[in-house]
């Protein structure tokens, strides 16, 4: 086999034991890697229906096709386990180094099993595995963590995912991060830190063989060619924040807890102001001729030093949506999150959250008091310091942070039993995952998108946005091709995630992001990796395959489509400014997608899969558990 | 610091346009070894807290230290072009080379564990992969004199305005 070593790796965790599996080629021709084949690997070993926190939930890695070439922006991996925040699957992407070095080490994918008795830094050394203590690493930062087990073992190619300080706390949104990046959603970071595995760590010495290496050269070096022109330009100049501005003019910028879409500081907060102000270096992932990271400092003020990389994502979480206008608070936030651990996102949504919380009396100073703040304090929107503050009880799990660490969704719940109030109305999640950067009111198509996102609130499964902002759709108003247009987008993200390519390059293959685009660019770069012969349908099938492995797994842990809901204030509150203005999501619109959608997708108006439609995907084991 | 005193060409790498992403390890550990490893790269990249990114290959140094200190005359230097030479039949792996070396340019092959190094492609079509490679075009086969002439260049440039308007003597 060329492109896979056709060996998966597990580990017990509790007994040490480690036994090898290999999976047939035509395995790989239905998983691929990345998402699909982690998810696919979370089918075939989760205890179904076990707790996210029990033993039975394991922890799957799955390596890319293309990790370990050059073919740009390939060297990514997958994650999977369920999700402790959602109950369903939680399926995460990273990039960089780590994916590389078990690429290199021979390994398609590993599963780990159980839970750890004691911390641990697994060790993968090509073909041996050690459980090294990790007592040394604890308090330490994401960051720290790896540099720390490089100095340890004297080798900087030794690569490692880690978890930090927020996952020894068991921060619900907790995240694993590797080399700067991060498995950013869902929660995994609890999932490690409850199985006390505060790192694993990778060293591979082998090489990487394809079958037709001139070929896959060739078309490498075109696309890393071309990758420097101007389809990836705002990427690459001010990173994925310039998006900042095009939300706020297109009025979904979430906004002091989503209860706006424009946000009049709006300038101070962007990806130009930080290009101006702050950017110290646009870094990029291994294997990646694009480079968007972009690396930013903070000079002045209480939060001088803070230096990490800023996406849109995380920066709307922590600006606008707490209607913070000093971009240096942002950052500090965004720094505490990424070498504390923490998912950027869900914090900023929690902590926009507990600001409305404040603002509308159901918490006062004294709700924040704490061993580090004995008087508590004011928290109301665009106080960034106090949302520094609250960050770190949150990290700490001190004080109110151990109930906000728990997300939104158990946050909400219990506020309200305890003072029978009703702030579940401002608690922005969907399945438990607090929502990206678009306020989706106005976006309809997205909203169903979200709606029935197999992993919540996320902006990365679902790319239902681009045809609602580029207005492809009348993004205010429904009508009968958005079950359509929903599920074909989440197929066609769902193709780069199971590769995985970042979708950054999506437009460098032809000038067109399309399928007609980049699917044939795409099959020939699969079959110069492994000989096989993949053409434009067997591309498309990639990404339905992999979304209905999802979508089984949910249905398996008993989803309903009932849980396939939108929060509370997109349905019945309307923004008052924008181009959004004036508009939400009814009921009726919402159940009419979802339907609508369900039928896209050739499943039942209850939203379960026919067997039929699985065996036809070449899934019978599946079709026999869950199929109707 | 160490610096060359090399009269020859080496590959250099702009730490300001190298924004890290090792396509120079994969293309270089291909053309020498069918294989994208980049433990058999002849040329690494270098990250250290985040920001500070370069790439480093032989610098062809005269008076080669990790020549001088072969105890088994496996490495040669070429008069013409400064290009180190490793001889396989005679390294054993010992690395004294690697321990001379002051820009650490030298590598062991794990599978082997003989020594390896730039060779700047000297019998490949197209000169250097990684220069022809590089997206950001942060590497360059130059000499000490070529790197020179860069850094005044690009000081004058930021350094002095530009002229725009032809003063009026009046």
């Amino acid at each position: 086999m060329y492109g896979y070593s056709g060996k998966i790796l597990h580990i017990d965790l509790k007994t040490k034991k480690t036994w090898v599996e290999d999976k047939p080629e035509e395995w790989y021709k239905l998983w691929i890697g990345g998402v699909s084949m982690a998810s696919r690997l979370l089918w075939e070993n989760i205890v179904p229906g076990c707790d996210p926190l029990d033993d039975g939930n394991p922890i799957c890695f799955a390596n890319g096709i293309f990790t370990g070439t050059p073919v740009p922006v390939g060297g990514k991996f997958g994650l999977a386990s369920k999700s402790p925040l959602t109950g369903f699957i939680g399926d995460s992407l990273s990039g960089s180094w780590f994916s590389i070095a078990l690429k290199r080490a021979g390994w398609d994918g590993v599963v780990l099993h159980n839970s750890c008795d004691r911390w641990t830094n697994l060790f993968i050394d090509d073909d041996r595995v050690q459980f090294l203590d990790a007592t040394y690493l604890l308090g330490k930062g994401t960051f720290e963590t790896e540099e720390a087990i490089r100095k340890k073992m004297g080798d900087d190619q030794v690569r490692s995912c880690t978890i930090g300080i927020c996952g020894e706390h068991l921060v619900r949104y907790a995240n694993v991060t590797n080399d700067g990046r991060q498995a950013g959603r869902t929660g995994h970071g609890m999932i490690w830190g409850h199985k006390k595995l505060k790192a694993v760590s990778v060293r591979g010495t082998k090489g990487v063989k394809v079958f037709d290496p001139a070929t896959l050269n060739q078309l490498s070096f075109d696309i890393s060619k071309t990758a420097q022109g101007k389809d990836t330009e705002k990427y690459r100049v001010y990173g994925t924040a310039t998006g900042l501005l095009s939300q706020n003019k297109a009025g979904v910028l979430p906004t002091r807890n989503f209860t706006e879409g424009v946000f009049e500081h709006a300038n101070q907060v962007s990806g130009e102001f930080l290009d101006e102000h702050h950017k110290v270096k646009v870094i990029a992932c291994a294997q990646c001729p694009i480079a968007c990271e972009q690396m930013s400092i903070v000079k002045t003020g209480p939060f001088a030093g803070a230096m990490t990389g800023i996406e849109y994502e995380s920066l709307f979480a922590n600006s606008s949506n707490l209607g913070v206008s000093d971009i240096r608070a942002a950052i500090k936030l965004i720094t505490i999150s990424d070498h504390d651990g923490m998912d950027s996102i869900s914090m900023g949504v929690t902590i926009g959250y507990a600001m409305e919380c404040y603002e509308r009396g159901v918490l006062t100073d004294k709700d924040f008091a704490c061993p580090s703040h004995p008087e508590g304090f004011t928290l109301r929107f665009g106080d960034g310091e106090s949302a520094v503050k609250l960050a770190e009880m949150i990290r700490d799990r001190e004080g109110i942070g151990d109930l906000l660490a728990e997300g939104v969704r158990i946050s909400s719940k219990k506020i309200d039993e305890e003072r029978g109030t009703e702030s579940w109305k401002w608690a922005m999640h969907i399945k438990g995952l607090e929502p990206a950067g678009y306020d989706s009111r106005s976006l309809k198509t997205f909203a169903v998108g979200l709606a029935v996102g197999t992993r919540g609130g996320c902006h990365n499964r679902s790319a239902a946005y681009d045809p609602d902002i580029k207005g492809e759709t009348n993004r205010l108003t429904v009508d009968e091709t958005r079950g359509r247009v929903a599920a074909e987008s989440e197929e066609y993200a769902a193709v780069y995630d199971t590769l995985p390519l970042c979708k950054f390059i999506r437009r460098s293959f032809t000038g067109k992001a399309d399928r007609a685009g980049a699917w044939p660019a795409i099959a020939k770069l699969i079959n110069a990796t492994t000989g096989w012969n993949f053409d434009y349908d067997a591309v498309d099938l990639i990404g339905i395959r992999a979304h209905t492995i999802k979508k089984a797994f949910n249905i398996r842990e008993g989803w309903t489509q009932a849980d396939d809901e939108l929060p509370w204030r997109w349905k019945h509150e309307a923004m008052t400014k924008g181009p959004g203005a004036g508009v939400f999501v009814t009921d009726e619109e919402l159940e009419y997608m979802k339907k609508l959608y369900y039928k896209a997708k050739g499943w039942t108006p209850e939203g379960l899969i026919p067997k039929t439609k699985l065996i036809e995907l070449g899934m019978p084991d599946v079709a026999e558990q869950i199929g109707v | 610091m160490t610096t060359s005193t090399s009269k020859h060409a080496y590959i250099d790498c702009d730490p300001v346009k190298c924004v890290g992403c090792q396509l120079c390890e994969y293309v270089c550990s291909f053309t020498k070894t069918a294989e994208y490893n980049s433990y058999r790269s002849r040329i690494r990249t270098v990250r250290v807290d985040e920001v500070l990114i370069t790439a480093i290959a032989c610098r062809t140094c005269e008076n080669a230290p990790c020549v001088v200190v072969c105890p088994r005359d496996a490495l040669t230097q070429d008069p013409l072009t400064g290009i180190i030479h490793i001889d396989g039949t005679r390294c054993d792996g010992c690395a004294w080379c690697i321990e001379a070396c002051d820009f650490g340019a030298i590598s062991i092959n794990p599978t082997t564990r003989l020594a390896e190094i730039c060779d700047q492609c000297e019998t490949v079509e197209g000169g250097p992969q990684c220069v022809r490679w590089c997206p950001k075009e942060a590497l360059e086969l130059t000499t000490p004199e070529r790197r020179a002439q860069k850094t005044r260049r690009a000081l004058i440039a930021e350094s002095l305005e530009m002229p725009t308007k032809a003063k009026d003597p009046q």
